[in-house]
């Protein structure tokens, strides 16, 4: 079984018969997702996609039995989304929207410690790319073809640079166990030290990549939680040693305001705990090959 | 979003934090009335610029009469400072913001920005108002006292007093320095706030407790729901470029460098940016045209790199997932169409049909370098800049 979603996820899409929802939700099933229904409020009872629209996800939860969801709702009611989500014992969701207000993003997660442990969400993004364990169950927007199946771990941060690094791989005959996109936001649901954390009990997984950029807390988090934690290889790739600091360079997220969050002291404070560095953005997949032969 | 230091205190000023009487002028001769209607008998003229360290680069005067006030107005106004923040082509002063003299007693700081580890607001204060919280936790990291809001709740009035008897304030003040940082926070949180900075919060000789100087920084993602606050925004103190940009839907962060480049996607962006930079070259900008990059956002980056005179080389970098190769680059083609580009182009495609794509471009009348892979692209740029 791969991490977070598999084969026999059922997907439920939140704002369903929307223009972005309906497309995305078609190329989902088409990679061969279970997407077993949506939700649209007011259009519940119809059909869209060969598949049942509810009002509510707590609707949806009772007649199709989903346990995931992807959000495609946008910005201003994404946070109500996600909530009402938790709500229904929705166990994953994956929120793609980019432009959450990062006091609602704090909302959320504030929100959904009313539930145990066990009983919690796994909110994965914002702003995020979705996941994808390849042949399996694709979970967001990504062109699923660039994915080989295969032994690897992805956390990326980053959309497009998450597909470079996977067509990377796929050139060198290297697949993917499961990718994670986490998003390009300040505050987001799943950290990378959330996801490194499921890689290293996932037996699908032997090698994990985590690529970062300049901005926050969480690449030199997880470092430290694979330092002392982690028996899997990491390597990691940081965006941004050219990023001057103090402006934001796209993602909300990355920017650099405190010490070791720029690209250049990320990438020392891994060494140090033993992640092995990707030098540039061309050689991740080699340098994944790499330790990939050392094991 | 920024603002200005006038209507950052204008925002707090109606959160129950007390600023010191003041005025906003836009020409000299406005200046010497308003200094007689703040009335007292000394002032201090600001130039209201999108940084700090104004003073250091002379832009605060202080000034013993109404007409020294409108000289030091129409000195300022029409200029363009120069701070350790602004860059060297500084910002230009269209507004100035004369206030009344406060004597000083005692400079503090106060700070409340998103603690990124705990996801929740923190309030920063220090005994050591004046310098910047970088210089503090540099030289006086002893002093700083910080404290967690809990966003369900918001700030409880034990936490504001806490902070204010740990600033050292006196007994009598401490009421009033506790309902200053509860406005703080209120405004923080209220109004989607990323930052709010009260530097120096100062007590007076008058026993005032008084917000000096103030700094407010908002989520451009909310603006949305913030109509007033997104009125504040003002375009002359932003790069005309970025700008330019923004109207656009793009991301763009102008640059040092020669070589302009068009990304799809933030992080591609910035690892485009670090291959170059490997390459031995230096980027002129950050320019994400989004995941997606639509036909209508590469015509509008083609446009707003060429507006860039710096730029010698022009590096296009997409890696097309839903969107295809084949239709980029024939967004490609008919962006080139209508607008003629001076300087060599490198063209790196990836990703879905991307023999498709490299097909119509080598069919189509661009002349252009094309590229396979992030590095061959770099490096091709850094060549053709070399001649």
């Amino acid at each position: 079984m791969a991490v977070i979603i598999d084969k026999n996820s059922k997907i439920l899409i939140q704002g369903f018969t929307g223009k972005m929802g309906s497309f995305h939700a078609d190329e989902m099933i088409k990679y061969g997702t279970n997407v077993v229904g949506g939700v649209t409020p007011g259009k519940g009872g119809q059909k869209h996609l060969d598949r049942p629209v509810f009002n509510t996800v707590k609707d949806a939860v009772k007649h199709t039995g989903a346990d995931a969801s992807i959000l495609f709702v946008p910005p201003a009611f994404a946070a109500d989304s996600a909530m009402e989500a938790a709500d229904a014992g929705i166990k994953t969701c994956v929120a793609i929207v980019d432009g959450i207000p990062s006091h609602d993003m704090i909302r959320i997660k504030r929100y959904m410690r009313r539930y145990s442990r066990t009983q919690k969400m796994t909110l994965v993004g914002p702003n995020c790319a979705g996941i994808i364990s390849p042949s399996k169950c694709m979970l967001g927007i990504m062109p699923g073809h660039i994915y080989k199946e295969g032994r690897v771990g992805i956390i990326s941060r980053s959309g497009t640079l998450g597909y470079e690094a996977a067509q990377q791989l796929k050139n060198l005959g290297i697949g993917v166990s499961t990718s994670v996109g986490i998003g390009g936001d300040p505050i987001n649901g799943s950290s990378f030290r959330d996801v490194i954390e499921k890689f290293e009990t996932d037996n699908e997984t032997d090698v994990v990549l985590m690529i970062g950029e300049i901005g926050g807390p969480q690449e030199v988090a997880a470092g430290q939680f694979a330092k002392e934690n982690m028996s899997k290889p990491v390597i990691a790739y940081i965006a941004g040693l050219t990023a001057p600091k103090g402006r934001v360079m796209g993602h909300a997220g990355a920017i650099v305001s405190a010490y070791g969050e720029s690209a250049i002291e990320k990438v020392e404070i891994l060494k140090e705990c033993g992640v092995t560095i990707s030098k540039n953005p061309s050689v991740m997949g080699d340098t994944v090959k790499s330790v990939l032969g050392k094991i | 979003m920024d603002i200005h230091e006038y209507q950052a205190k204008e925002i707090l000023s109606s959160f129950g934090v007390t600023i010191p009487r003041g005025g906003i002028v836009y020409s000299p001769e406005t200046a010497e009335n308003k200094a007689r209607e703040i009335g007292g008998s000394k002032w201090v003229v600001k130039a209201q610029i999108h940084s700090g360290a104004r003073g250091k680069a002379g832009g605060i005067i202080v000034c013993n009469s109404p007409l020294e006030v409108a000289q030091a107005t129409d000195k300022l106004l029409g200029k363009k400072l120069v701070t350790n923040q602004t860059g060297p082509e500084g910002k230009i002063v269209n507004r100035i913001y004369i206030e009344e003299a406060t004597d000083i007693e005692k400079e503090l700081y106060l700070g409340l920005v998103f603690d990124r580890s705990s996801e929740s607001i923190m309030v920063v204060a220090s005994t050591e108002g004046g310098m910047s919280v970088e210089e503090i936790s540099k030289e006086k990291p002893e002093t700083i006292i910080r404290s967690k809001i809990e966003v369900a709740v918001g700030i409880q009035n034990f936490q504001a007093r806490e902070l204010a008897f740990g600033l050292g304030i006196d007994q009598e003040l401490i009421r009033r320095a506790s309902d200053t940082i509860i406005g703080c926070a209120k405004a923080f949180s209220e109004l989607d706030a990323t930052m709010v900075e009260v530097n120096p919060l100062v007590v007076s000789k008058q026993k005032q407790i008084l917000a000096l100087d103030c700094k407010m920084s908002f989520d451009n993602n909310a603006m949305f729901r913030r109509d007033k606050v997104s009125e504040l925004r003002d375009k002359t103190q932003e790069d005309e470029k970025e700008v330019f940009a923004s109207d656009r839907g793009l991301n763009y962060v102008s640059l040092d460098g020669n070589i302009g480049n068009i990304i799809n996607g933030a992080g591609l962006a910035m690892a485009s940016m670090d291959m170059i930079k490997l390459a031995g070259g230096q980027p002129a900008n950050f320019l994400d045209v989004g995941g997606g990059a639509t036909p209508d956002k590469i015509v509008k980056a083609f446009r707003l790199i060429t507006m860039d005179e710096k730029v010698k080389v022009i590096l296009v970098n997409i890696f097309a997932g839903i969107n295809r190769c084949d239709w980029v680059a024939e967004g490609i083609v008919q962006a080139l169409d209508k607008i003629e580009i001076k300087v060599p182009l490198v063209i790196r495609l990836a990703g879905t049909n991307v023999e498709k794509g490299n097909e119509i471009l080598k069919n189509s009348n661009i002349n252009y370098i094309a590229a396979d892979t992030l590095e061959e692209a770099a490096n091709k740029a850094v060549k053709a800049l070399k001649g």
